[in-house]
């Protein structure tokens, strides 16, 4: 057994533990899945933290997780609610601008500082956002004017001087060029003079020297007229830069400047080019002339050495040798002249054979250069159509921008004007009204005084009057107090009267005989009822009394008490006796239960009749009692309930009882009245 | 006074019966001795004749409060229409 025992011990000791390590094991696995129960398991058990800690390794990976969880929502949150409200005030800051100062780029630059300045902030912390969103509007115009002023200034300022000085350079080059242009005609006037005219040597070297000085002119002019050129081409340079520049600022109030400014340009640079044609044409012309004179000089030279080399004695001048040269001379010269013409001739022929070549060539090259000079002055009309078209449109531009401006300005006027109308208007109604309101407060005070001054008066008048109602009430009170004493006393002594007459009525009821009744109360009760003839109550209850006790008078209860008692053997021997049960044989039993059953005497009857109170014998001895303790009334109850022939044999003890009862409650109700008519009729002390 | 009602007619019951039973015991006696040569039982018959009225007319008296006479009955009529 013991072995059995052990083994069946050991078996459970091992269910046991293995019912415990399994719990605990699931218990780890579950809270390794399951943080949150694992965190109720540590708040429930005492030291499990440890084992899980143990276990699975410290808990904070959940809660950091849940901590990121919980942060990533409110921010999430926080960047719609601040876009929208950083939306909100850069719009307001904008159109106000927008109203104010006709500066519509600035605003979208200052906007699109604002969003870089807002998307930076955002993301790593929202309260550096306040401090620009939080810039006013009208600070935000003010800086705005401020800015656009000072640019304006600026821009005005340097454009300015960028015009003046390109203008001086323009001019300048202009005058050079026309200096130029003049000097290539002076040159060429005087190269043509030098060519054609036939002048004394010395005057010809004269006119050599006037045309060298002209040269020397005419290249210090085309030089200036070149650097001048450049110069005003640097400064027209520079000036475009400028006006490029102010046109990317976009600051409308210098737009006429700038305008005006490309305008200048742009006459300046058509100036210079058509001068800078009449220079080249002029140049080209001198060009042909030079190179005529150049050819002429060099048939000259040609002639001049043919002739030296022919006549190599005749040196110097020949002009001046009209006279020194001899016969041969002038007939080789003539030869010479001959031959020369002959050559010349043949050149001329061959000339007028290769004209149409020539000019074809000629025409060719004449047409090259004229395409190009065609495509340079197409490209330079083009760019000044351009240009002008260009500033036709700006200057449209500008025009129709000062005249919507200036039908804005009009139209602000007019809506200016409607304002300080309406504001009139409003201004008038408002003064009616406080008019009015004053008036009426003023009505009302006044009315208020008058009131309460004739409340005043009225008060005192009133006073007066109620002294007077006073004292003429407490004379009519003191007449009405001695007149209700005097009724008073009369009703006192009335109600005297009514006692002693209802004392007498008691006292004739309370004076019977034993065994007669008392005397009739005919004569009391008419003293009753003349002692209140004015009272319906008592007259009512005086006239109540029955006719029998008035007649005849009433039992006392004593001699009923007696009568009773005579009674109770009687209706003790017919109780047996009633409406079906009436033989003499009933009466026979009857008479032997009377015989042979005891009841008590007198019994005291309960408050509740129930179906076994009803026998006679019980009610006898419940109304006997009842009749020892004077308690008639209910004597009278009890008895009421015979039946049968018992019930006929205490028919007239009943009717003389109710008699008796009657007229002893309305002697009472009377003596009761009579007593409380004379306790209110005495006086107080 | 009602209750001495009783007695009376407890009186009279008497008077009646004794005045019958001495009529019935004369009357008894008269004819037993002149119809039946002498026997006893017409003196007790007409005596107890005479009791026996005296009986009876004691109990009608005794009754006659609780008797319904002719003048007294009154018809029971069935009131057609409700109320």
């Amino acid at each position: 057994y013991t072995a059995g025992g052990s083994s069946g011990a050991a078996k459970v000791v091992a269910a046991g533990l293995l019912t415990v390590g399994g719990g605990v094991g699931g218990t780890i696995l579950y809270a390794k899945w399951d943080h949150k129960f694992r965190a109720a398991v540590e708040n429930n058990v005492p030291y499990s933290d440890w084992l899980l800690g143990l276990a699975l390794g410290p808990a904070y990976q959940g809660d950091i997780m849940k901590q990121v969880e919980m942060a990533q929502p409110p921010s999430m949150m926080d960047k719609p609610g601040k876009a929208p409200k950083g939306k909100k005030a850069l719009k307001e800051p904008g159109s106000p601008a927008k109203e104010t100062s006709p500066v519509p780029s600035q605003p979208a630059q200052k906007e699109c500082k604002e969003c870089q300045h807002h998307a930076d902030p955002a993301v790593v912390a929202p309260h550096t956002e306040l401090p620009l969103r939080e810039r006013p509007v009208e600070e935000v115009a003010a800086r705005l004017a401020q800015q656009d002023q000072k640019e304006q200034d600026t821009l005005s300022s340097s454009l300015e001087e960028c015009l003046a000085s390109s203008a001086k350079a323009t001019l300048q080059a202009i005058g050079a060029q026309e200096a130029a242009v003049q000097a290539i005609t002076q040159h060429i006037h005087k190269l043509k003079e030098a060519m054609e005219a036939e002048v004394p040597p010395p005057e010809k070297s004269s006119q050599w020297k006037d045309l060298e000085a002209a040269l020397a002119d005419r290249t210090s002019a085309v030089n200036d007229a070149e650097t001048a050129l450049l110069k005003a081409k640097e400064a027209l340079d520079s000036l475009k830069s400028e006006i490029d520049k102010s046109k990317g600022l976009k600051v409308s109030a210098v737009r006429p400047l700038v305008l005006a400014a490309e305008e200048n340009l742009h006459n300046m640079v058509v100036d210079l080019d058509r001068v800078v044609t009449k220079l080249q044409s002029a140049e080209s012309e001198s060009k042909i002339v030079s190179q005529y004179s150049d050819l002429v000089n060099e048939a000259k030279l040609q002639f001049q050495r043919e002739v030296s080399s022919l006549t190599p004695e005749i040196q110097a001048n020949w002009k001046g040798l009209t006279g020194k040269l001899s016969a041969d001379d002038l007939n080789a010269l003539i030869a010479h002249a001959h031959r020369r013409i002959d050559q010349l001739n043949r050149e001329l022929a061959e000339q007028r054979v290769r004209e149409q070549i020539h000019i074809d060539a000629s025409l060719e090259q004449q047409k090259l250069e004229d395409q190009k000079a065609l495509e340079k002055a197409v490209l330079t009309a083009v760019q000044h159509i351009k240009e002008d078209t260009r500033l036709e449109q700006e200057r449209k531009l500008s025009e129709l921008r000062e005249v919507m401006e200036a039908e804005m300005r009009t139209q602000l006027r007019r809506q200016a004007a409607a304002h300080t109308d309406h504001v009139q208007d409003v201004l008038k109604v408002q003064e009616q009204e406080l008019r009015a309101d004053a008036e009426q407060v003023l009505g009302s005070k006044l009315l208020e005084q008058e009131t309460s001054y004739r409340q005043l008066s009225q008060e005192q008048l009133d006073n007066f009057t109620l002294d007077m109602n006073t004292a003429y009430a407490r004379l009519k009170g003191m007449e009405e107090a001695i007149d209700s004493h005097v009724v008073a006393e009369e009703e006192a002594r009335k109600a005297h009267q009514l006692w002693l007459s209802v004392e007498a009525l008691n006292y004739s009821l309370k004076m019977a005989d034993a065994d007669s009744p008392t005397m009739p109360l005919e004569s009391a009760a008419q003293a009753v009822r003349d002692s209140c003839h004015d009272n319906d109550f008592a007259l009512a209850l005086a006239t109540a009394l029955p006719e029998e006790s008035l007649q005849r008078g009433v039992y006392s209860e004593a001699s009923l008490r007696a009568r009773f008692n005579a009674l109770r053997a009687l209706v003790r021997r017919v109780a047996l006796v009633d409406e079906t049960h009436n033989s003499l044989y009933q009466y026979f039993l009857s008479y032997l239960q009377a015989a042979l059953l005891f009841e008590a005497k007198q019994e005291a009857p309960p408050g509740q009749l129930c179906s076994e109170d009803l026998d006679p014998f019980r009610l006898l001895s419940y109304a006997s009692f009842c009749l020892e303790h004077g308690d008639l009334e209910l004597a009278a109850k009890l008895v009421n309930q015979l039946r049968g022939e018992a019930r006929r044999v205490v028919e007239d003890w009943l009717t003389e009882a109710r008699l008796t009862l009657e007229t002893r409650q309305v002697v009472s109700l009377l003596s009761a009245y009579a007593n409380a008519v004379g306790l209110g009729t005495t006086q107080a002390p | 006074m009602s209750e001495k009602e009783l007695g009376k007619k407890w009186d009279r019951c008497l008077a009646d019966g004794a005045i019958k039973f001495g009529t019935g015991l004369g009357l008894g006696i008269v004819f037993s001795v002149l119809f039946f040569k002498r026997h006893t039982w017409p003196i007790s018959l007409c005596s107890g004749a005479g009791l026996g009225m005296a009986f009876s007319n004691c109990q009608n008296d005794l009754r006659s409060s609780y008797l319904l006479h002719r003048s007294q009955k009154v018809g029971l009529c069935n009131k057609t229409h409700s109320n």
